[in-house]
């Protein structure tokens, strides 16, 4: 018994050398590495959203998920552990390595320096280097804005100049803070009166909190519209609920709340994805042509890349939604207007349904509070941020350092 | 903003987010008397919400999701009773694992429902009519408590009545006198001739369906959109730390919920609350929400502090708590 077992233990383990050998067809396949926060089998949130583009950019490009593919999922943000999975995957043969979350940021940078024959591409990060590492982020805010530009139409037809917007968090992050401002801009360049309620959540994911704080928007602050920045339809439910309505994020969310929804602010980041594994393959091996191929170190798509968007509006959308938002896209994927300038757009829509845009020298001004060292009522000296007519807003502060809101937003 | 209205849906937020904890108190309670420590509360509604939400949509009928997931709560306890009952196996593991186990059952079912086709709440009528408010007729009318307190949906109100009807049970008839032997001294219940296993057996099963319909009351609360969170967000540990703020009693639980619940809706109440009352509650906007979540176990911990340092003679633990009886080492 004991020699059948070491015969057999013996020829496994000649079996499996022989494997690591593998066959040469799938030596120079190009591999995609990819490092998850969550599991790789969510069916719904920010993993889910980020596995969803890198499948479906690698099957727009003819490649095959099963082989080409490598995970390592449920990451934490440690640092240790990201350069554990880093390691398995380059021992897997990935040629690029895409990193997720936000925290893997120092580890991606070390593992950049360690294997410069990989490509290392980090996720809402802001570090890189010339050659093999860089990182990528989308414009949500043009997104927002025109979800803005459905809300404010909707409280015009309602008559109820009151928004609430349920947020992960506000001006301690530029991600939300820049959200919460191009949407407010958005409903206020329909609505001028319009006030927008924000409520911070201080957690990226709480289903439960983001339900009530739906409804206390709605019921004590007696908010019309509700939009969100926080992953589950939790809000858009309420809003349903609640008899108004709701601006989702993230994906469509017209199935969760089909008679409140009016449209979400959405990501395509498989059209990143794409773009990025054709420059990487285009490198032919020689990863430290990555950014040059990439354009930039710094990937900053918007409507223009269609790498954000707005999910196709609902029947609950007022009058001439479609058209308004057409226009006002038209002019940001043409680049002849941008949210955060000194430039505001005025839109209208008349009784027969027609559309009016124009544009007005305007500064724009800040609720005069900021977040500062914790505090995130600490007073701003200088309200306006871009004065009439200005250009707008560096990207770096847009996606780094916004740090308060625009006038017309409280947070309760 | 209308300031009595702010206070209406205070108190109607306290009740409605945090029944789900009164149901896994309860259920607790029940099972602790017999002398059983079950530590799984969370993974027990866990597998309740999914099972009750998926045949409650199934069949278009809010009483068989409480049904079903009264049932699959059984089941739980029925696998706890085998292992700790008569397989003498470690409750406080037995517990852990059970949580464990819920809580992939929950995800297991419920990305496999996903994969081929969600129930969405809103399509089935019967469910949201029989989750819809009902007014209790003339306690509703009351100015600003009325509509906080009094009117809610059919599952409050039934969560309300099993904690009534277990005090009951409990304190005022002879098998719950029984069951309290057995939690108190087990040898000297047996001894005079109750049959211990059947009765750790009937009262772990029925507190652990009792979690299970809590399990389901928060799907339906959530709107039964299911996403990388579990619907049942820890209540489950914070129903097994209630049951000592309740000191074992049932009747006690439903006023441990609402402390619990006030403190829970505070984190979300709290800065709307400031709002409308500058001058009394303005400083409650400025607590960081984390104290709020902390709350409700610096309660708990209070509570242990006094009630141990008091040493109450009526103190509701049972005093065979968390260990098995075995007849034989009698």
């Amino acid at each position: 018994m004991k020699k059948t077992l070491a015969l057999l233990l013996a020829l496994v383990m000649m079996l499996s050398l022989a494997a690591c050998g593998g066959d040469p067809e799938t030596k120079d396949e190009f591999k995609v590495g990819a490092i998850y926060i969550n599991s790789k089998s969510d069916t719904a949130g920010y993993t889910f959203a980020h596995h969803n583009g890198i499948t479906t950019a690698m099957k727009s490009l003819g490649m095959d998920t099963d082989k080409q593919l490598v995970i390592v999922d449920n990451v934490p943000e440690d640092k240790q552990a990201v350069l554990d999975a880093v390691d398995t995957l380059v021992s897997n043969g990935a040629d690029i390595i895409f990193g997720i979350s936000f925290g893997y940021i120092d580890a991606l940078e070390e593992a950049s320096k360690e294997y410069t024959d990989v490509i290392f591409s980090h996720g809402t990060g802001y570090k890189a280097n010339e050659t093999n590492f860089n990182n990528y982020f989308g414009r949500i805010y043009q997104a927002r804005y025109l979800a803005g530009i459905a809300a404010g139409l909707k409280s015009l037809e309602t008559g109820n100049n009151n928004v609430g917007y349920v947020a992960a968090h506000t001006t301690d992050y530029a991600e939300t803070a820049s959200g919460i401002n191009g949407f407010a801009l958005g409903v206020q360049a329909v609505n001028p009166n319009a006030k927008i309620y924000v409520k911070n959540l201080n957690n990226w994911a709480d289903e439960i909190n983001e339900k009530a704080y739906a409804e206390e928007l709605i019921n004590s602050f007696g908010c019309g519209v509700i939009s969100q920045h926080c992953d589950s339809a939790q809000p858009q439910i309420a809003a349903q609920n609640g008899k108004v309505f709701g601006c989702g994020y993230n994906s469509d969310m017209t199935a969760d709340a089909p008679k409140a929804h009016l449209t979400a602010a959405i990501w395509n980041w498989n059209v990143y994805y794409a773009t990025a594994i054709k420059a990487a393959q285009a490198c032919e091996g020689d990863a430290s042509k990555f950014v040059e191929k990439m354009g930039g170190n710094a990937y900053y798509g918007g409507l223009k890349e269609g790498f954000v968007d707005v999910s196709p509006l609902t029947e609950n959308c007022a009058k001439g939604t479609k058209e308004a938002i057409e226009a006002v896209k038209k002019l940001m994927v043409d680049g002849e207007w941008d949210v955060f300038t000194g430039v505001k757009l005025n839109i209208s829509v008349d009784a027969e349904g027609k559309v009016s845009v124009t544009k007005t020298n305007a500064a724009l001004e800040s609720n005069g509070l900021q977040y500062k060292d914790g505090n995130f009522k600490a007073p701003m000296e200088n309200t306006v941020v871009v004065e009439a007519g200005g250009a707008s807003v560096d990207d770096g502060v847009i996606k780094g350092s916004m740090n308060y809101l625009v006038k017309g937003v409280e947070e309760v | 903003m209308d300031k009595l209205s702010v206070i209406t849906s205070f108190l109607h937020a306290i009740v409605v987010y945090n029944v789900p904890l009164l149901y896994g108190t309860v259920g607790e309670i029940v099972v602790e008397k017999s002398g059983s420590l079950n530590l799984g509360v969370e993974g027990i509604m866990a597998v309740g919400a999914i099972f009750g939400y998926m045949m409650g949509c199934f069949a278009n009928s809010l009483g068989v999701g409480i049904g079903v997931a009264f049932l699959a709560g059984v089941l739980c306890g029925l696998l706890f009773a085998f292992l700790t009952v008569s397989l003498q196996a470690n409750q406080n593991i037995t517990g852990l694992t059970l949580t464990t186990f819920g809580l992939g059952v929950y995800f297991f079912v419920g990305t496999s429902l996903k994969a081929v086709k969600w129930p969405v709440m809103g399509d089935y009528s019967n469910i949201m009519k029989g989750f819809a408010e009902l007014p209790i007729p003339g306690l509703s009318k009351l100015p600003v408590i009325g509509s906080g307190l009094f009117s809610h949906n059919i599952m409050v109100y039934l969560g309300v009545a099993i904690a009534v009807v277990l005090w009951w049970y409990l304190n005022k008839t002879a098998p719950g006198l029984r069951l309290r032997a057995i939690g108190e001294n087990p040898g000297a219940a047996d001894s005079v001739g109750i049959n211990v296993n059947r009765m750790k057996y009937l009262h772990i099963c029925l507190g652990c369906g009792i979690m299970g319909i809590g399990g389901y009351y928060m799907a339906l609360n959530m709107g039964g959109s299911f996403n990388s969170n579990c619907w049942i967000n820890g209540y489950g540990w914070i129903a097994v730390a209630l049951v000592i703020f309740a000191n074992w009693s049932p009747a006690l639980a439903i006023l441990g919920t609402f402390v619990f619940g006030f403190f829970n809706t505070l984190k979300v109440s709290g800065s709307t609350l400031a709002a409308a009352f500058p001058g009394g509650l303005g400083w409650l906007a400025d607590i960081p929400s984390q104290v709020f979540d902390a709350l409700p176990f610096i309660i708990t911990a209070v509570v242990l502090v006094v009630s141990s340092v008091q040493k109450k003679k009526n103190s509701g633990q049972p005093a065979f708590l968390g260990l098995n009886y075995f007849r034989e080492e009698r």
